[in-house]
């Protein structure tokens, strides 16, 4: 096996991707709510992804992506046996799980990757965990079976209502609360404006919340500070003192605000000649 | 035969207004002439005042003399007794505050130019003699690993490795060199040469493995007990940038030296075939005055910035930078407001950086650092209009190898800790440059590095 070796490839839907790859320094220490930087080739960028799962006997790790962004259509083009230029990892700290019984992980669109090693691992960990995933519509759902068989009860929801209930997270999220259920801990993995929102219902019913960022950064150890967020009062780096804050702490209008640094530009990219496609123009 | 001339020969570059839009090297090099011209200054005093100015003591004198002869392989073997990278020093050491801030000629002329010197030794040598094939040195079955690909990093790993240890770097970005090629950018320092000395080093044995973070991937304590390392050194560098906690920092078109610099010269973001992302700003101000504040300010210049400020909250005379880094930018059209200290960064209604408001500042009583303490000047701010502000105003230490070493211990500044042979508290595990002493010099990390070599050895061979 060649170090950073596609081992394996399947499309979860249209735009969505699940990937194993050979990274055993990496595999060897991963855990859940965990990420490593990858670039594709040479000339690639570098970015940041929250690790889907590993596997520490085979040596791999498991990356779940929407191909949404320049990098992310290049991963496209990777088949099993191609290799990445670079996996650099684990990074950020892992999910602490010690001190919960019971939790709702709520997972937004491709979030949900993210929620399935937090989700499963708290789960196989002994934590009681009821999982919410919310998806805009039915051809986007992901991961169900592999959520039913990881965690006590899975609910799905759309926005339009063309697959599992028609309801927002949040009202779900609600919902559950209402009907008794005390957790310990709300998760919330996804868009950052879904995450807010999580945990402003979190906050509503005095529950401890906790939301997994994702930043622009290069190095992941704390050397460039692109990733910087405000939680509280202070300003934190995303790739060493998180990924995973405290969502009641968390400035949701900066961190968004934020997240736009290279919007412009990404959009031309996408706009543009692709290098690998040989031609092909993408448009959203 | 001297040359009595008081002044230097000067450094062919190429003109301001030229170089402010490429990437290639400003500095093109001495030719031989100007090299042998410039040695024969070299009065050869007996006081060698150069040698204990210079951190790694390369015999420049000597060196020197076998330039004047026309002997540039002689000079280089001379050189490489004592340094490891002579075309990278050269370029970057602060040679006017070691080598050259001793020598005699500087009290009434300038000093030799030593460090043009000793690059055009290292450049003539790689031109001439680059492509002998260098062999593997044989293995005295010692173990060693070095975390960090830097200067101090690669430095360690030379001496250790002529000395037969079987030497394995860690590495956390997917290329080698560490600030020299995430850094000080490709004008100053070509990528190519740090390649080089990355890759004699492999020819001699040494194993570079990138992509690993140590302290996540792998410690400290599994390298020695799991791997089999008997010793480590710890060359990790400085670490996290330090903003100015003031309001506005978080507006789009903020960010770190670090960062900025990272993109352009180890991700080639001035280059179309890349992806890297960068901001394309028109007003860019540069916080802070030392050297990678300069380096912001040149890069900035280069990618299409018409207007880029160095903000320094003391005067020009106080300026941390090199002389030379300073002349340069300033030839290259950037602007010095000194004397101002930011207060706040303004953004428009979309978060984007509009303007930094600073206040006047004067210069008080010296202070504890000897320099001038700058005084806010009451009612005097104002307004720049940019739409990017660069922090260049240092780093704090990054604490992850003292994190996660059981019982490794810092020094009273939060580096790691070590005495003067460069060894931890802990038995077999050596430290040295930035993450030992805070942001510090190329030079100064390499003479950390070769100081934990010969400790290293010292270690190994008395076990």
């Amino acid at each position: 096996m060649k170090r950073f070796e596609v081992t394996y490839k399947r499309r979860l839907n249209d735009n969505m991707v699940w990937l194993k790859i050979y990274a055993p320094l990496v595999a060897r220490k991963a855990r859940p709510g965990q990420f490593i930087i990858l670039r594709t080739d040479e000339y690639g960028e570098r970015i940041p992804l929250t690790m889907a799962g590993h596997n520490e006997e085979d040596g791999t790790i498991d990356l779940i992506y929407a191909a949404v962004g320049r990098t992310t259509m290049l991963m496209d083009q990777l088949e099993v046996g191609d290799c990445f230029a670079d996996i650099v990892g684990p990074l950020g700290k892992p999910t602490e799980m010690d001190h919960l019984k019971k939790v709702c992980v709520v997972g937004g669109g491709t979030g949900n990757a993210l929620a399935y090693p937090l989700a499963t691992g708290m789960h196989d960990h002994g934590v009681k965990v009821d999982m919410i995933e919310g998806f805009r519509t039915k051809d986007l759902v992901i991961l169900e079976e592999e959520f039913r068989a990881g965690v006590d009860n899975l609910y799905v929801v759309t926005d339009d209502g063309t697959y599992g209930e028609k309801m927002f997270t949040t009202a779900k999220l609600e919902e559950l609360i209402q009907k008794g259920n005390e957790y310990d801990e709300i998760v919330a993995v996804g868009p950052p404006i879904m995450m807010k929102f999580v945990c402003e219902i979190a906050a509503k019913y005095n529950i401890p919340s906790v939301a997994s960022l994702t930043a622009y950064m290069i190095d992941g150890t704390g050397m460039c500070g692109g990733c910087r967020c405000k939680i509280g009062e202070e300003d934190k780096f995303v790739c060493v003192d998180g990924p995973e804050f405290d969502g009641a702490l968390v400035d949701w209008d900066d961190l968004i605000k934020r997240s736009n640094y290279y919007k412009d530009q990404e959009a031309e990219d996408r706009a543009h000649v692709c290098r690998l496609t040989g031609g092909v123009r993408y448009n959203d | 035969m001297i040359n009595l001339v008081r002044k230097q020969n000067p450094m062919p570059e190429q003109a301001p207004d030229v170089r402010n839009k490429n990437f290639l090297e400003v500095a093109e090099g001495y030719t031989e002439e100007m090299a042998i011209n410039e040695a024969m200054r070299c009065l050869n005093c007996r006081k060698k005042p150069c040698v204990s100015g210079c951190p790694v003591n390369i015999k420049i004198p000597a060196f020197i003399a076998k330039v004047a002869e026309g002997d540039f392989e002689a000079a280089y073997n001379i050189i490489s007794e004592d340094s490891s990278l002579p075309a990278v020093c050269g370029r970057v050491c602060p040679q006017e505050n070691q080598c050259q801030g001793q020598c005699v000629h500087g009290k009434k002329g300038e000093p030799v130019a030593i460090g043009r010197l000793e690059r055009f030794v290292a450049d003539w040598h790689a031109a001439n003699f680059g492509d002998v094939e260098i062999q593997p040195v044989e293995s005295n079955g010692h173990k060693v690993a070095i975390i960090g690909a830097g200067p101090a990093g690669l430095a360690c790993a030379g001496d250790l490795v002529n000395k037969g240890y079987e030497v394995t770097v860690y590495e956390a970005l997917h290329k080698s060199g560490g600030v020299l090629v995430y850094g000080i950018p490709q004008f100053r320092l070509p990528k190519e040469i740090v390649a080089a000395e990355v890759a004699k080093l492999e020819a001699k044995g040494v194993k570079f493995v990138t992509d690993a973070v140590v302290g996540r991937a792998i410690t400290v304590d599994e390298l020695m007990k799991e791997e089999g390392y008997e010793s480590v050194f710890i060359g990790t560098g400085a670490g996290l940038p330090s903003f100015m906690n003031i309001p506005g920092e978080n507006y789009i078109g903020v960010c770190s030296a670090n960062e900025y610099l990272t993109r352009i010269n180890l991700m080639k973001a001035y280059l179309p075939e890349y992806d890297t992302p960068i901001q394309h700003a028109d007003k860019i101000a540069i916080v802070g005055g030392g050297n990678v504040a300069m380096d912001a300010a040149r890069c900035a210049k280069r990618m299409g910035a018409s207007e880029v400020y160095v903000i320094y909250r003391r005067s020009l005379d106080e300026l941390p930078a090199r002389a030379e880094e300073v002349h340069h930018a300033m030839e290259e059209g950037v602007e010095f407001k000194v004397l101002n200290n930011p207060v706040q960064i303004l953004g428009d209604e979309n978060g984007n950086v509009r303007a930094i408001e600073c206040v006047k500042m004067e210069l008080g009583e010296p202070d504890a650092s000897g320099r001038r303490r700058p005084i806010a000047i009451e009612g005097s701010n104002f307004e720049i209009p940019v739409d990017m502000v660069i922090m260049s105003i240092g780093t704090k230490l990054n604490t992850l190898i003292l994190d996660t070493t059981e019982k490794l211990e810092a020094n009273a500044k939060g580096g790691i800790g070590t005495d003067t042979a460069a060894a931890t508290n802990r038995e077999g595990i050596f430290a040295g440059g930035d993450a030992v002493t805070g942001a510090a010099t190329v030079i100064k990390a390499m003479g950390a590095g070769k100081t934990a070599a010969a400790g290293i050895d010292d270690y190994l061979s008395s076990k």
